[in-house]
């Protein structure tokens, strides 16, 4: 739950798609921003199979991981590789950072925590994960001391099951 | 000819206007040339022509769904359009061949359906679809705030929704229990919180006192629970009201009656060309 600008909000997406409209990350007509909500359906539904991973048995994390090396390797990374190289340009819509490049960043990352080398068939992701990641504002979002939160742990897993009764 | 006549006493802008007019009827008539409405260009070349443009252009217009042949995640896009009055073209995926085709030929970005074809785009990720239209048809509010309301309400909705849409996919001994669930997350979660909207405004519609997406979603989302559960609204005397008014809509009314793009609800072979096409388990 997001408190903002008056109104208590929930649901993740509405709350994202809030703040990128608000300031100025959410391209500049229909059409772009048609472009930045399917390339974020696309990081939403890779960043879903990460988020749920810390939830499952011991025995199915191995399976996963190696769904989640797979998924980004053959679907999700491939589609993102073709877009830069198509229009050449260093963010994905509209020649300026928007939602879908902060959204596909947050995702390498957290793939790359499972798997290190997993861009290395991707070089302009590598170009794009190199520039996205010196925007001062991200970078410094990236160094210690920021509100980033670490990769989740049993005593995160554990809190989330207590506090929403969910075993 | 004298069909060009124009009286010298009036202005000669209105008489020229009316000239042409009179041309223009004349020449049409004798189909030698056409207006083509939108434009007010004309064109003069043969009508057989013409015609075929002008079916080009609405069909180049018209949006073009691929999915399968029933409801699935594109029945939402199916109430959207039609709830906008936008006539679209289907394509349905029967085979596995078809399916394989879309991906090779680089159709689908995430190599996932609902496809839709749209302006010049091909969509995919239905949030995406949805929001699109909704923005382009004046179903997204009127400012930031509204359409953050729009958004809160259409991802509840989703949540429900999606276990509606999964249902028929879960093994048989699970069925009961996502029945159960079903009713429950309705009537204890969703429901309540549309009815409470409704109450506090008194408005016709959710958001910003006109019809947006998250009425037709909502409207879409209170049938398909009561297909489940017939009693299901017998607590919120607003969502009852409300699903009286949306029934009336020119567009509903139209879209729900025999005969429209609305799919029936899932059944076996629907399951089993899903899973054939997706060979998927």
């Amino acid at each position: 739950m997001v408190e903002i600008d008056g109104m208590k909000m929930v649901q993740t997406r509405a709350i994202l798609s809030y703040i990128a409209g608000k300031h100025n990350l959410y391209g500049k007509d229909l059409k772009e921003r048609a472009l930045i909500d399917m390339y974020v359906g696309g990081t939403d539904d890779l960043m879903g199979f990460i988020m749920r991973f810390p939830f499952l048995s011991a025995e199915d994390k191995e399976k996963e991981c190696a769904h989640i090396i797979q998924k980004a390797t053959s679907r999700y990374f491939p589609a993102y590789e073709k877009v830069l190289k198509d229009h050449g340009q260093a963010f994905l819509v509209g020649n300026r950072l928007s939602w879908a490049d902060v959204h596909l960043l947050e995702a390498i990352l957290m793939v790359e925590e499972k798997s290190s080398d997993v861009l290395s068939e991707f070089p302009r992701l590598q170009a794009f994960k190199a520039n996205i990641s010196s925007i001062p504002a991200i970078k410094k979002f990236l160094e210690p001391g920021s509100q980033r939160k670490p990769v989740p742990d049993d005593k995160y897993v554990e809190t989330v099951r207590k506090v929403l009764w969910m075993y | 000819m004298g069909v060009c006549a124009y009286n010298p006493k009036k202005s000669f802008l209105l008489e020229l206007g009316k000239t042409l007019q009179i041309c223009i009827s004349f020449l049409s008539q004798h189909r030698l040339c056409g207006v083509t409405g939108s434009s007010h260009v004309i064109s003069c070349y043969p009508a057989e022509m013409r015609q075929k443009n002008q079916e080009l252009r609405s069909m180049s217009e018209k949006p073009r769904l691929i999915y399968f042949n029933g409801r699935g995640r594109m029945e939402s896009v199916r109430w959207l359009l039609a709830a906008a009055r936008v006539e679209f073209e289907e394509i349905f995926l029967d085979t596995r061949e078809q399916y394989v085709k879309l991906i090779k030929d680089g159709s689908l970005m995430f190599q996932q359906v609902p496809l839709v074809e749209i302006d010049g785009m091909k969509m995919v990720q239905t949030r995406a679809i949805l929001s699109y239209i909704a923005g382009k048809y004046n179903l997204y509010g009127k400012d930031l705030k509204e359409r953050a309301f729009i958004d809160m309400y259409v991802e509840g909705i989703t949540d429900l929704m999606h276990m509606i849409l999964m249902f028929p996919f879960s093994p048989p001994e699970a069925k009961e229990k996502n029945l159960a669930l079903i009713t429950e997350r309705a009537t204890h979660r969703y429901f309540p919180v549309f009815e409470k909207a409704l109450k506090q405004h008194g408005q016709d519609f959710l958001v910003g006192n006109q019809v947006s997406w998250a009425d037709i979603q909502l409207m879409e989302v209170i049938l398909a629970v009561e297909e489940k559960t017939p009693a299901v609204l017998s607590a919120f005397p607003q969502l009852q009201a409300f699903k009286t008014r949306m029934s009336n809509m020119p567009a509903i009314k139209k879209f729900l009656q025999p005969g429209s793009p609305r799919k029936p609800p899932p059944d076996d072979h629907y399951v089993s060309t899903v899973l054939k096409v997706l060979a998927e388990e």
